[in-house]
């Protein structure tokens, strides 16, 4: 199994670092975590209000200028950023937990338990879920991002469940299951430790697949005003651009256009990764 | 894919003849139609339960309608109490009864297609409300939709037949960054660069559905004004869904060219655009077709953050001013709505799908009995 494990990782790895589209992805990722989660340490966290600064161009004083309040737009580009993508990860982690469980033990186990998550996975992908959760967000007034990411979690596993549910459906055909069965290893052992390390790249493809969405989803509610206007967030900052007009503002497009740059390229940048590595994890397309 | 090496005849051009007709007493027959009720009473089932699940989130939420429209009234100087009275008043149901009574009351109204009557706009039925805003969505998420799988499949056919290709890899990469950016971040995008960077569009006068002072009616100049403020969402489904279906159809496509019976018909002479059009991509399109509708409710669900950037008034901001006045009814249409379109787009998808392609129908009633 561990062998399995190392093989997917340095398959993974190759299909990255081979592929021009997918080492450029990795990079646009490493390089936004770095400046995000590095930056944080280099830039002077208290970032006043000055009434005498609102939307000052681009100098050397404020690199991308200064927004509506006369905040340097370039320190809460560099704190904006933390919050999407913890949200996003979480979010994801979430998910992918709730997937992997409920459908590898639907496709094992089949009868009952396996109907009761097809139903569920049914009317959880049928809800609306962008109203759901804004239902939800306007339920709660002062939700903070961390709960957002986790009802984001709670939401959308159904896709997830299936596939990996089909995928186990066929893995538990194979001999080296039967082998384990008739070695009595019990259920879980089976499961967990046989069949789904198997499954360990394609599990790894769609949690970055689910931290795309998360983050869609979470810069989209910010958007739309429905979460607590406190935080340094860039889904923010996009909102108070778009809110004060900055895009008629040639001086102001920085803090409406490099948030929205940053949420872009680190979207791009994951979703060119995953490309590469399904190819690198599918022969059938990686022979083509 | 397995079950391709099972049947390989039944992926031959042309596509497999339709089945008989459901009323032949047939075996096929009475199991397709016994498919088809299992299939619909699942459907009905789900929006039961979602439409449930939105009627109590819904009234578990802080503040009611009844708050809302107090607060709207003592704006005008009335006392708290009052306002508070005359909002009940006001209202076409009765908010402080039990809540299974309310419960029965709206599902007894909806079981007869009654979706009750607007909370803000006091008297006025949902239904109305809804179809005032529907059909703008649906116009602009449906032209959108519609051109990006247009041209989404003829890209991704060209990709598929220059695989490896420059143009190939060039395409490929498009696509992956246009299917990667948030739809409504491609909206400011455009409004942005379009009308202040670069000043070829009016994002003041192009906002909204149409122009004030236009009426809406079949002319030239409705249909015009509307078609001009429906070039910036349209451009924006468009330019945010046509990446997948680039993708996916190139995918469906290299399938296809890489089975015998396209080797055969290469073999017999037969013209290149005779084979790309009914051999290869009638059958790389066939599987895509129960996608469709899944995509088209997607874009409708996303629709809200578009509509909120291009201010454009559809159901999707219909949907927010309803949370944000606590229209219960207004809303709970909405989810009814929605909800009803994917599953029955879905129900259809699947049984259209099913005569079309035999061996869907045959291993699902393999797999469910």
């Amino acid at each position: 199994m561990s062998k399995g494990t190392g093989g997917t990782l340095s398959v993974m790895w190759q299909g990255i670092t081979r592929s021009p589209s997918g080492f450029t992805g990795m990079c646009l990722v490493a390089a936004i975590l770095i400046f995000v989660f590095g930056g944080r340490f280099l830039v002077d966290h208290h970032n006043p209000t000055d009434a005498d600064a609102i939307w000052k161009p681009m100098s050397g004083a404020h690199w991308l200028g200064t927004n509506f309040e006369g905040k340097d737009t370039f320190t809460k580009l560099v704190l904006g950023g933390a919050e999407p993508i913890w949200v996003g990860a979480l979010a994801a982690v979430v998910t992918v937990i709730i997937a992997v469980v409920l459908g590898a033990l639907a496709g094992y186990l089949r009868g009952r338990f396996d109907d009761l998550v097809l139903q569920l996975t049914d009317i959880t992908m049928t809800m609306p879920f962008i109203t759901v959760l804004i239902i939800i967000a306007s339920y709660f007034r002062e939700i903070s991002p961390w709960m957002v990411g986790l009802i984001i979690g709670l939401l959308t596993w159904p896709f997830l469940t299936r596939s990996i549910r089909a995928q186990v459906l066929s893995l538990k055909e194979r001999e080296f299951i039967e082998a384990a069965q008739l070695q009595n290893l019990g259920t879980m052992r089976i499961v967990f430790v046989d069949i789904l390390p198997n499954m360990a790249g394609y599990i790894f493809i769609n949690f970055i697949i689910a931290v795309t969405n998360a983050i869609y989803a979470i810069v989209g509610l910010y958007l739309l005003g429905l979460l607590p206007s406190t935080a340094e967030n860039w889904g923010l900052m996009i909102q108070q651009a778009w809110q004060n007009s900055a895009y008629l503002l040639p001086r102001a497009l920085p803090f409406l256009l490099a948030p929205l740059a940053m949420i872009a390229l680190f979207q791009v940048g994951l979703v060119l990764m995953t490309r590469s590595l399904e190819q690198a994890l599918n022969p059938r397309l990686r022979d083509r | 894919m397995s079950d391709q090496a099972l049947s390989p005849t039944a992926k031959a051009p042309p596509p497999s003849p339709p089945p008989r007709p459901p009323g032949s007493g047939s075996l096929i027959g009475r199991v397709w139609r016994a498919y088809a009720f299992r299939r619909f009473r699942r459907a009905v089932l789900v929006v039961f339960i979602v439409t449930n699940a939105g009627f109590f989130l819904m009234r578990a939420m802080p503040g009611d309608p009844v708050d809302v429209l107090a607060g709207q009234i003592s704006q005008r100087g009335v006392s708290p109490v009052e306002a508070r009275a005359l909002a009940i008043q006001s209202l076409a149901f009765d908010p402080d009864a039990p809540i299974w009574k309310q419960w029965w009351e709206y599902f007894s109204g909806l079981a007869t297609g009654d979706m009750g009557t607007s909370v803000t706009q006091v008297g006025v039925p949902v239904s109305d409300v809804i179809l005032k805003v529907l059909p703008w969505t649906l116009f602009s998420v449906g032209a959108g939709v519609t051109i990006a799988i247009t041209l989404g499949l003829l890209l991704g056919m060209l990709m598929a037949y220059r695989r490896n290709s420059r143009v190939d890899h060039a395409l490929s990469l498009i696509a992956s960054v246009m299917g990667a950016i948030p739809n409504y971040l491609i909206a400011i995008a455009l409004v942005t660069l379009g009308s202040t960077v670069f000043g070829v569009i009016d994002f003041l006068k192009m906002r909204g559905r149409y122009s004030q002072g236009v009426e809406i009616g079949f002319n030239l100049e409705f249909i015009g004004d509307a078609l001009y403020h429906g070039i910036l969402p349209i451009a924006t489904y468009t330019l945010a869904t046509v990446g997948t279906w680039m993708l996916v159809m190139k995918a469906a496509t290299t399938e296809v060219l890489g089975d015998d019976y396209v080797t055969v018909a290469r073999a017999r002479g037969l013209t290149d655009k005779r084979i790309a059009l009914t051999y290869v991509g009638r059958n790389a399109v066939l599987p895509l077709v129960p996608q469709v509708a899944i995509a088209l409710a997607t874009v409708i669900g996303g629709a809200i953050l578009v509509e909120q950037v291009l201010a454009y008034e559809g159901l999707g901001l219909l949907t927010l001013e309803s949370v944000n006045n606590r229209d219960y009814f207004v809303l709970q249409g909405v989810l009814v709505i929605g909800t009803s379109v994917v599953v029955f787009t879905n129900w259809i998808a699947d049984l259209v799908y099913g005569r079309l392609d035999p061996r869907v129908r045959v291993s699902d009633v393999e797999v469910t009995s």
